[in-house]
């Protein structure tokens, strides 16, 4: 008699068998590097480095957390510049030392930029530190900021012809929305690469106009022949949209920022994300209220395009709420 | 020469200026390029130097394309208006960092931006291409002047309402309305002018069926 049980229940426990073997040497392999790497961890443990951690806060304050006290905290023992000018020291005014010494407080003549980047040197005992903010928090900031505190729509009036063409219908907004936060960061990225590495070096940044137009035109023409002939289902929803992207300022705009801001690589794919972003929410959030219109009584001079830039104006208000979130304190 | 006999017969240059500043006015009537009509005109300068780029612009590649349209390639035609008009916002850009810097801090971004303005590349394709030099150049020019008066409306009207002043020059001792500086003041702006405009056309003309302005778009 069969059991159908016991066909069933084999597939399972086999492959778990067939695989044990390859999953146990790596556990011991870890165990392994970690016993290696014990007696670094525990020298680290031992002896906790001087400086715990640094962070700036916004009126002209550096906060050190140290581990042990620091023999001299008079001003002249800290030497403070930014990065980018590291001839030009910024003047220490005063050192507040807590008690027990493990938190210095230096405050600097000069309001300071949380998310920028600084170095300060300390003359006894010799250190060197840089202050800045991770990459992470740094990806994270420029996202937010792109796409709420500057959102391209409400604070940069960016895009606007595409933003009033196309928010009359949700659907139709979020398929827009989602190719152009697409075309933004392939274009801002491959501008990046052209103005860092050709227009950079070569001293040809008066022509970045005419190379980012380039870019972008030549990215969508490919863009559109790619998806028609590979997805050509996708390309029948937004393909009408891909035509409308080529000479558009929003796009445009993205590396011609990165372009003055000398942004790194880092910076231009966060600010390509974030303004996609923020586009693709202002799209959405128009297109819900212009669909609630189109059911009011509306006066007629009003009706059309005046009506949709008040409610513009209504949403951009409500923007201008994000204008004081800020990541670093 | 065939281009000899299909050439259509160019509107007068009072027409053809006309119909840029008040027919088709490209902010209020086409409204077409909308970002820089909103987003510089805070005040009257910043509104004057983009519409003065803008004009130039537009006059300088409407002349070139009217010059070069026997050698474009229709096919290609777009690219090469896209480069033209590239090629001379370039020597605006040039031009205005170097002559007005301070002004040119606050609208860098949209003068740069102007080669990506519906309203220059679709007055090539629908005029420049058709017609030769001199109606083309008047062509252009009403349509830049209708953009830069636009621009100098709006620009004024914020300016007053929304910081107390014109030009620079303060006007009322009252505490402004910040409001109308703002963005949202922008766009509130454009409302209520593009509103104006419309009951201004209704009034003149009553009984005609016409669609309201702004029912095209781009």
């Amino acid at each position: 008699m069969r059991d159908p049980r016991s066909r069933s229940a084999r597939p399972r426990i086999a492959p778990a068998v067939r695989r044990a073997p390859f999953a146990r040497p790596a556990r011991w392999l870890a165990v392994a590097l970690l016993l290696a790497l014990a007696p670094a961890l525990a020298r680290a443990a031992g002896e906790p480095p001087l400086i715990r951690s640094t962070r700036i806060e916004k009126p002209g304050r550096i906060v050190l957390v140290l581990s042990r006290p620091l023999p001299r905290t008079d001003p002249a023992n800290f030497r403070f510049t930014e990065a980018a000018a590291p001839d030009l020291p910024i003047a220490v005014r005063e050192v507040h030392v807590t008690p027990l010494g493990e938190r210095v407080t230096l405050v600097v003549g000069q309001g300071l930029d949380p998310a920028g980047h600084y170095r300060l040197e300390v003359a006894e005992p010799p250190l060197r530190l840089d202050l800045k903010p991770s990459p992470w928090a740094l990806l994270f900031t420029v996202i937010l900021s792109s796409a709420l505190i500057n959102n391209f729509v409400f604070t940069r009036y960016l895009g606007l012809c595409i933003f009033f063409g196309v928010s009359r219908k949700r659907e139709t907004a979020l398929g827009m929305g989602a190719t152009f936060a697409f075309v933004m960061v392939t274009t801002g990225m491959l501008s990046w690469l052209l103005f860092e590495f050709v227009l950079k070096p070569l001293q040809l940044r008066f022509l970045q106009v005419l190379v980012f137009i380039g870019v972008v035109a030549f990215l969508v023409q490919m863009l559109d022949t790619v998806l028609k002939k590979t997805q050509s289902a996708l390309h029948e929803k937004f393909g009408i949209y891909l035509v409308l992207i080529t000479t558009n300022c929003i796009i445009l705009a993205v590396p011609l920022l990165n372009a003055a801001a000398d942004s790194g690589p880092l910076e231009s794919f966060a600010l390509a994300m974030g303004s996609g972003a923020g586009f693709a929410l202002a799209l959405f959030l128009m297109s819900c209220a212009r669909e609630r219109v189109e059911l009011a009584r509306v006066p007629p001079s009003l009706q059309g395009l005046p009506i949709a830039f008040a409610l513009a104006g209504l949403v951009a208000l409500a923007f201008m709420g994000f204008s004081g979130l800020s990541l670093f304190r | 020469m065939s281009a000899v006999l299909l050439q259509p017969v160019p509107p007068s240059t009072r027409q053809l200026i006309l119909n840029g500043v008040f027919a088709e006015n490209p902010v209020f009537r086409l409204a077409l390029s909308l970002c820089p009509a909103v987003a510089v005109t805070t005040t009257v300068l910043n509104g004057l130097i983009l519409g003065i780029a803008v004009l130039l612009v537009q006059v300088l590649s409407s002349v070139t394309v009217a010059l070069a349209r026997g050698l474009i390639h229709p096919r290609v035609r777009i690219v090469v208006y896209t480069i033209i008009i590239a090629v001379w916002v370039s020597v605006m850009d040039m031009a205005l960092s170097a002559f007005v810097p301070a002004l040119y801090a606050q609208v860098g971004l949209y003068v740069k931006l102007i080669v990506a303005f519906a309203i220059i590349i679709s007055r090539l394709e629908m005029f420049a291409s058709k017609y030769p030099l001199v109606p083309s150049f008047w062509d252009g020019f009403g349509m830049g002047l209708g953009f830069l008066l636009a621009l100098v409306v709006i620009g004024a009207l914020r300016e007053l309402l929304g910081n107390g002043s014109l030009a620079g020059v303060r006007l009322t001792a009252g505490k402004p309305l910040l409001f109308f500086a703002l963005p949202a003041g922008g766009f509130f702006s454009i409302a209520f002018l593009m509103a104006f405009f419309n009951w201004v056309e209704r009034r003149m003309a009553r009984g005609r069926r016409k669609p309201a302005a702004g029912g095209t778009h781009a």
